[in-house]
């Protein structure tokens, strides 16, 4: 297929359109036993006129993901330390490190020490468990959000949003990044049956814990019930302090003690 | 390998329980290895509690552990059993909340299990859709990263290729800022990226045909932002023998198509994308490639040139000047489908009249038109009919030369076939009698 060669030329050169020929039909034009009338044509999903460029777009799928998710050959450096104050993971491929540090080093919150896997539930979790105005303001209106993005739901407590997660959002009941705060005292109605839910419900398998465990408290791996655990590792550091703060961790292990 | 039931439990464990870091992240990988076989795949997902503690394992505190489960995930999502895939519902939430983390690798991979198992399951996509899928991928999809950007158009082509789309998915799509960012990701410039590309023209080409609301995407500029695109497409074409340019110029091609039918693209007609004769240019370049490299697209170029020419006066008479009749002319003999396709567009020029027929003829076209009255295809020569009526009619001298050329000869192989007799006769009668 020979193309003139002004054509590339008329490519590259300046935007513009021709000026049309003059328009002249005849009504005799596409009559009986004649048809013809120019149309628009257009397909709709699944046509098949599409057969044929489905077919390679498949076959060019195919083709690309079976070359993803193998670990690829990852050039190896002399080992090298994790910078972080405090972690002395060790690395020999700088992807595993890129990793580890957005995993666990990138969203930390700077009062408890836990790692968020986003800025996102790291914003809510300081909002939540670290900030007293909102502790005031959730007693007077729905301030707990809903998780999920592009979702403007909020809620009185923390147990109601979890139900949201669930019945409207169909998270599990264990979703992880969704774990309650631990230091109510009784004055707050559902605290002691959030964390009797807690120390029952928990089915998490006993292993080093999720990421909203990364804190200097952590203990190491043990066949206790994971709840039980937890309680300690959930205590309010004492620099978090509101008079009342300390006291009102310190009701609660008495009445997760009660529940045993 | 194809593992047991017994192996299976004891990777699992070590993975959990192991004090040596090495020692787990190495039980994972081998049971990753496992796991790209269905046989041990059935046997995990029989197994009471793997899913859950690869899970687990998935939202650890060891980030080496989270990427190895991830990919014995991916494993899984490969699978072709719906009862595999549909064991891996309990990740999805993860899946989805690590979109909006920061390691590129692990987003990537995530992406890619995701669109494995949107693929494969309704069950799925009933789960994914509430759990928002869409505002995270509209968050994710701002990533620098190409790698991830790539991972996610395969994703939301995948979710927008399911059969429920056009009712449950499309329009919350077209409600997110997803439509915006896919049009600048397709913004041609240093910056465009064709993996990427590729990914996002599918997507949208995909709502597009859905027909859901196509005026949405055009005041987003969508045509415009995919002519400039053709037209860059034409120049790659010109400078590289790049190895996959066809498969960004099938979805452009059928995107433009499409959106030229819609009443909106007639508002904005006054852009110049729309009137600018580059496009027609750019589509020559494009077939002359395409017929090197992948004729069974032909016809996906030539339909976008229907939709050009059928109603504008301006691109019909860029192709006469352009000096373009000849070179699709040579497009005749490829198949019956390209050939109707030809002739069509070259009724759309003939039809605007005798100023038009005039710059027809003479030339090649008669001698290409004997020749297309010799196919048996009914298709391509009732076409041909058509577009001889319309020369008879408007251009003067076009009967006689016909005859000339022993032209009735050739009608009248056709005078018995019922789809054809009467314009057959009717020819027959122009030429003889005027």
């Amino acid at each position: 297929m020979q193309l003139p060669p002004a054509l590339h030329a008329r490519l590259a050169g300046a935007p513009g359109s021709a000026e049309p020929l003059p328009v002249e039909r005849d009504p005799a034009a596409g009559t009986t036993p004649f048809s013809f009338a120019p149309r628009l044509v257009r397909f709709p999903r699944e046509h098949d006129f599409f057969e044929d460029g489905d077919v390679q777009r498949h076959l060019y799928l195919q083709d690309v993901l079976t070359q993803v998710g193998g670990a690829p050959e990852r050039p190896r450096v002399p080992e090298f330390t994790c910078q972080v104050a405090g972690c002395c993971q060790v690395f020999d491929a700088l992807e595993d490190y890129e990793h580890h540090y957005h995993a666990l080093h990138r969203n930390v919150c700077s009062f408890c020490k836990r790692a968020f896997p986003s800025g996102h539930l790291l914003d809510t979790h300081i909002l939540e468990w670290h900030d007293s105005l909102f502790q005031i303001l959730a007693e007077r209106q729905d301030m707990y959000q809903c998780l999920v993005e592009g979702c403007t739901e909020k809620f009185r407590t923390s147990r109601d949003r979890k139900e949201h997660l669930v019945m409207r959002h169909l998270y599990p009941a264990d979703f992880r990044f969704d774990k309650p705060r631990r230091s109510r005292g009784p004055a707050v109605p559902g605290a002691a049956e959030q964390v009797l839910a807690e120390a029952l419900g928990d089915d998490r398998v006993p292993s080093e814990g999720d990421a909203m465990e990364v804190c200097s408290e952590h203990v190491e791996p043990s066949p206790e019930p994971a709840g039980e655990r937890r309680a300690y590792s959930h205590r309010i550091p004492s620099t978090i302090c509101f008079g009342q703060g300390a006291s009102r961790g310190f009701k609660s292990a008495k009445k997760r003690n009660k529940h045993q | 390998m194809i593992f047991g039931e017994a192996e299976i439990q004891q990777f699992l464990r070590l993975a959990q329980r192991g004090t040596e870091e090495k020692e787990r992240e190495g039980a994972l990988v081998s049971l990753r290895r496992g796991l790209q076989r269905p046989e041990t795949q059935q046997t995990f997902i029989r197994l009471e509690g793997s899913i859950r503690t690869l899970v687990g394992l998935l939202t650890s505190n060891q980030a080496l552990l989270q990427l190895e489960a991830a990919r014995c995930l991916h494993e899984l999502s490969h699978s072709e059993q719906s009862a595999v895939v549909e064991a891996c519902l309990p990740a999805t939430s993860y899946l989805l909340t690590y979109l909006s983390g920061h390691s590129s690798d692990f987003i990537e991979l995530c992406l890619y299990t995701l669109g494995n198992l949107i693929v494969e399951s309704e069950a799925v996509r009933r789960q994914l859709l509430p759990q928002g899928i869409v505002p995270a991928l509209a968050a994710c999809i701002q990533s620098p990263h190409l790698t991830v950007l790539e991972a996610l158009g395969y994703a939301l082509s995948q979710l927008l290729q399911a059969k429920e789309a056009p009712e449950k998915i499309i329009p919350s799509v077209l409600g997110s800022t997803l439509p915006q960012h896919m049009l600048q990701l397709l913004q041609p410039g240093p910056k465009l990226n064709l993996g990427v590309a590729v990914e996002f023209a599918w997507c949208l080409h995909y709502i597009i045909c859905s027909q859901v609301n196509n005026a949405l995407l055009i005041t987003q500029g969508a045509l415009s932002t995919l002519g400039l695109l053709l037209l860059d497409l034409a120049g790659a074409v010109q400078r590289t023998e790049d190895a996959g340019l066809e498969l960004l110029a099938c979805p452009v091609l059928r995107c433009l198509s499409n959106l030229l039918t819609e009443a909106a693209a007639e508002a904005v007609g006054g852009q110049l994308q729309l009137r600018d004769e580059r496009v027609v240019a750019a589509l020559f370049i494009l077939l002359q490639f395409l017929l090197q490299k992948q004729p069974s697209l032909l016809p996906e170029g030539l339909w976008l040139l229907n939709n050009l020419t059928a109603n504008s006066p301006s691109f019909c008479t860029s192709l006469l000047s352009l000096d373009l009749i000849e070179p699709l002319l040579h497009l005749l003999s490829v198949s019956n489908v390209v050939s109707v396709l030809v002739l069509t567009v070259l009724c759309n020029v003939a039809e605007k009249g005798p100023a038009y027929c005039q710059r027809l003829w003479p030339g090649p076209l008669l001698s290409s038109l004997l020749d297309t009255l010799a196919f048996s295809d009914t298709e391509v020569v009732g076409q041909s009919l058509e577009l001889l009526q319309l020369l008879f009619l408007y251009q003067p001298g076009a009967a006689q030369a016909f005859l000339q050329q022993s032209g009735l000869q050739a009608l009248q192989r056709h005078e018995e076939v019922a789809q054809l007799q009467d314009r057959v006769h009717a020819l027959q009668q122009t030429a003889l009698h005027g």
